[in-house]
């Protein structure tokens, strides 16, 4: 428990996900089995503990501390499972095996739970309190997703983390065979219906490049703004997973009704009503979610437009090549003839200039550039240079003021880094975003002096600074945003260029930003 | 006579009357007893100032010699108006000191910021027998609980061994802070010269010459070398500096803090701080319960922080406690 307790101290204070990798495959490599593999899932929220609530917590807390030095202290430090472990009376220091914390959280009927947590809570020390509580309660904060925990697994053993990804859906905890495979062993055998499949990627490209490729060599199609997925149906299993194997299922109970059997599709998530492909705000509002309420359901009905076919009825395709492969997605699309289910339709173009004319000119906004696929690829793990690639549609650009500043943390501790513009509404700058990259080193200490000589005020690790600063923001999309001021929410924002040339008075408006909303 | 007169509050800071002087008042007054010298307690500007031989020093190592009109080491048993007072060590940094007012029998001790944990870098509390205790809070909650110096010390050393490529910059302020963080490292072997800040130059000096061993010191603001120069090394500085260009010149430092309000991860998160370590100099909750019910004085007031839940804890064990509400002291820094 100790050593889990100094795991989650160091994820939860190192900013850097470099930092926070190394730090998850050196505990790896020093973690036994099978708490290393607990402690894994623990981070990918794949250890299902029966959840403990934040009332028994209140009541066990209650017995042993006073109410008010209770209510006072929970006040100053804001989060009930650090004032607990902070607060709880014990003098003892011990430690106890993560696996066994593990099976008794797990095995413990429910009305035995507060005695059973008492106990545990006497018997170790702070930071082991706040582990165990955190791990009892079941979020962890630390900062670590699922990808980057099952990456840190692959550098650990030196393998590729699409194989990772492959085959995880199909393991339980404690993982035993995953880290057997990882130090040497034997890969896995994932005996799970269907599984996860590594995702082909494709690498960007610009006119220039395709020059040199002759066009008959290679489809194209829309790359529609919505979520890379992959779709599995497999012996009755539907699942449906993002592009880096997590397991999005839950979230789109419509999506997996118009699954075709035995299939795995590849193709893009997007809500859908009728024809018309709605924009990418509306698909953020289903994800992340464990049940869909029919409303949303209606509202924001989920659909899936595939790209291509990895495996048909049950005879894997990835082998053959893209023109095989569409063909059989056509006739499957067809023969299934689901209304959630449709083709991402190729694009016929003679010439490179033909295609830039169509990027140009998109039949529909809910499309960010397009794909190319060398006819004869099959398909193939990870991002291959040469077989695919994505041409996306020039950004949009707005020219911004800056108007705050933070200072950032590793190799740019000391530098103002990270930074907040925005645009003017009448007469008044109303911030619209946050980038923290697309400058260079340069720009960077450019910016680092422009916010130390026109600071105005200070707040904590923020400066506000003199408007007077304009930047070009390079975004990839906006979305309407109920939780911004202004109303909109860049995608992907990054600074692109210092707009020395020009006066803070000439910078966009607001209104000329809401001009690029999605209608 | 009633013990509770000794002491009374008055806008400028907390006043003796039948002494006419005040403790460590927040505005310029004719006559104060200074019972350290951190800049909140310790104030220019004074008529006549009694404090300890090395609260006088640091305080003109920080305002100049002219810092008051006059001033008078604290020695013994001294005589001050109707009261007598005397000065006992607070082991809260060097020269601190808790001050002795007795009146006609009866005694109050204010105890300025104490701590009980040993602190290599100056004499340990004395505890003091008293009718009237005058209580810091800083860490009055029962959340509060320090780990040993040393355990705190040997992370920071683990780290510096994990990370051997980076700097780990510690933030500590100027005085006390940083004397105590440097002589936790040499106590633990690290005999490795530390770079300080310039701002901490002339406190280190001065404890240096009060015969706290410090060890090999060297000024991080002049070395104008690589990055590279600081690989591996430790670096303190106070806190303020991290805000400005100086962080900039070293190897991708690991951002590290020495304060008690460490232990909330808040707090750490809040500052950027990626090693947050738990080294405080003023007590923490069982420390400052511990020390109520030794002393068991009849009164106990209770001064900047948190006094609501040290004068809970007192309600709960059966003691008369009040808060004193004085103004103008920094309860933040630690």
């Amino acid at each position: 428990m100790r050593d889990f307790a100094h795991l989650l101290e160091r994820l939860a204070f190192t900013p850097q996900r470099s930092g926070k990798l190394q730090i998850l495959v050196d505990y790896f490599a020093r973690a036994p089995d099978p708490a290393r593999g607990y402690a894994l899932a623990a981070l990918t929220g794949d250890l299902d503990l029966r959840k403990v609530t934040p009332s028994l917590l209140r009541a066990l807390v209650a017995e042993r501390v006073d109410a008010e030095l209770f209510r006072l202290s929970y006040e100053f430090v804001g989060d009930l499972a650090e004032t607990i472990a902070l607060i709880w009376p014990g003098q003892q220091d011990g430690d106890l095996p993560l696996p066994d914390v593990v099976a008794e959280l797990r095995e413990t009927a429910k009305a035995d739970l507060p005695g059973v947590i008492a106990a545990r809570l006497d018997a170790l020390g702070p930071s082991s309190r706040y582990a165990y509580l955190k791990l009892a309660t079941g979020g962890l904060r630390v900062g670590v997703s699922g990808r980057l925990a099952r990456l840190a697994l692959a550098e650990f053993g030196d393998i590729e983390v699409t194989e990772v990804e492959e085959i995880w859906h199909g393991l339980t905890p404690p993982f035993e065979p995953l880290f057997a495979w990882a130090t040497g062993g034997p890969k896995p055998e994932s005996a799970a219906l269907a599984p996860f499949r590594p995702v082909m990627l494709s690498t960007a490209t610009e006119l220039d490049a395709l020059r040199a490729l002759d066009p008959d060599d290679f489809a194209a199609e829309w790359k529609w703004d919505g979520i890379r997925v992959q779709a599995v149906s497999d012996g009755g299993v539907q699942r449906l997973y993002s592009r880096t194997g997590e397991d999005i299922s839950t979230a789109f109970p419509d999506v997996l009704e118009a699954l075709p059997d035995a299939a795995a599709l590849d193709g893009e998530l997007l809500i859908r009503r009728g024809d018309a492909v709605a924009p990418f705000g509306d698909l953020q509002k289903r994800l992340g979610r464990k049940q869909v309420s029919a409303k949303m359901r209606a509202s924001h009905p989920a659909a899936l437009r595939a790209y291509d076919l990895l495996v048909a009825d049950g005879e894997d395709l990835r082998g053959a090549p893209f023109t095989t492969r569409r063909a059989a997605l056509e006739a499957l699309v067809a023969r299934h003839a689901h209304p959630r289910l449709d083709l991402s339709p190729l694009l016929a173009f003679d010439s490179w200039e033909a295609l830039a004319d169509l990027r140009a000119a998109p039949p529909d906004q809910v499309i960010e550039g397009v794909m190319l696929k060398r006819k004869s690829s099959p398909y193939q793990a990870g991002r291959i240079k040469g077989p695919w690639f994505k041409w996306k549609r020039d950004p949009m650009l707005i020219d911004a003021v800056l108007l705050y500043a933070q200072r950032g943390h590793g190799k740019r501790s000391g530098y103002y880094s990270d930074f907040t513009f925005g645009v003017w509404d009448g007469e008044a700058l109303v911030p619209v975003g946050k980038a923290y990259f697309g400058f260079t080193d340069a720009e960077l200490k450019d910016l680092d002096r422009f916010v130390r000589s026109h600071t105005t005020d200070r707040f904590g690790p923020v400066r506000a600074v003199e408007p007077i600063k304009v930047v070009e923001v390079a975004f990839e999309g906006l979305n309407r945003s109920t939780r911004h001021k202004s109303g909109v929410a860049m995608r992907f924002p990054r600074i692109s260029r210092i707009r020395d040339d020009k006066p803070a008075s000439e910078a966009d408006t607001l209104a000329s930003l809401q001009a690029l909303l999605p209608k | 006579m009633n013990p509770a007169e000794i002491l009374t509050n008055r806008p400028e800071g907390l006043y003796c009357p039948s002494g006419d002087f005040y403790v460590d008042p927040i505005k310029p007054v004719p006559r104060a007893l200074i019972t350290h010298g951190h800049a909140d307690h310790a104030r220019a500007g004074h008529g006549a100032v009694m404090a300890t031989a090395q609260t006088l020093d640091i305080m003109s190592v920080r305002y100049g010699e002219s810092f008051a009109e006059a001033r008078q080491v604290a020695q013994g048993v001294t005589q001050v108006g109707d009261a007598s007072v005397s000065f006992h060590p607070a082991g809260h940094v060097l020269g601190s000191a808790q001050i002795r007012i007795e009146q006609q029998g009866a005694v109050a001790v204010v105890s300025g910021d104490y701590a009980r944990e040993a602190n290599p870098s100056c004499a340990s509390f004395e505890p003091v027998p008293c009718d009237i205790f005058v209580t810091e809070a800083t860490f009055g909650l029962p959340v509060f609980r320090h780990p040993p110096m040393a355990d705190e010390i040997a992370r920071l050393l683990a780290s510096v061994q994990a990370f051997p490529d980076r700097a780990h910059l510690v933030g500590a302020y100027a005085l006390g802070k940083a004397q105590r963080v440097i002589m936790g490292l040499r106590q633990a072997g690290w005999d490795a010269p530390i770079y300080i800040h310039g701002a901490l130059q002339q406190l280190c000096d001065y404890h240096i010459a009060q015969g706290v061993p410090l060890g090999d010191l060297r000024p991080a603001t002049v070395a104008r070398g690589s990055k590279a120069d600081f690989k591996g090394s430790i670096v303190l500085g106070p806190p303020s500096a991290f805000a400005s260009t100086w962080a900039q010149r070293f190897p991708d430092p690991v951002i590290c803090f020495a304060s008690g309000w460490m232990q909330v991860r808040a707090r750490a998160r809040q500052r950027g701080v990626e090693l947050p370590l738990i080294i405080s100099d003023h007590v923490d909750w069982p420390d400052l319960t511990r020390t109520i019910t030794e002393l068991n004085p009849e009164e106990t007031w209770v001064t900047h922080g948190r006094e609501d839940a040290v004068i809970r804890w007192c309600e709960m064990t059966g003691r008369t406690a009040r808060p004193l509400r004085l103004i103008g002291y920094e309860d933040e820094a630690d």
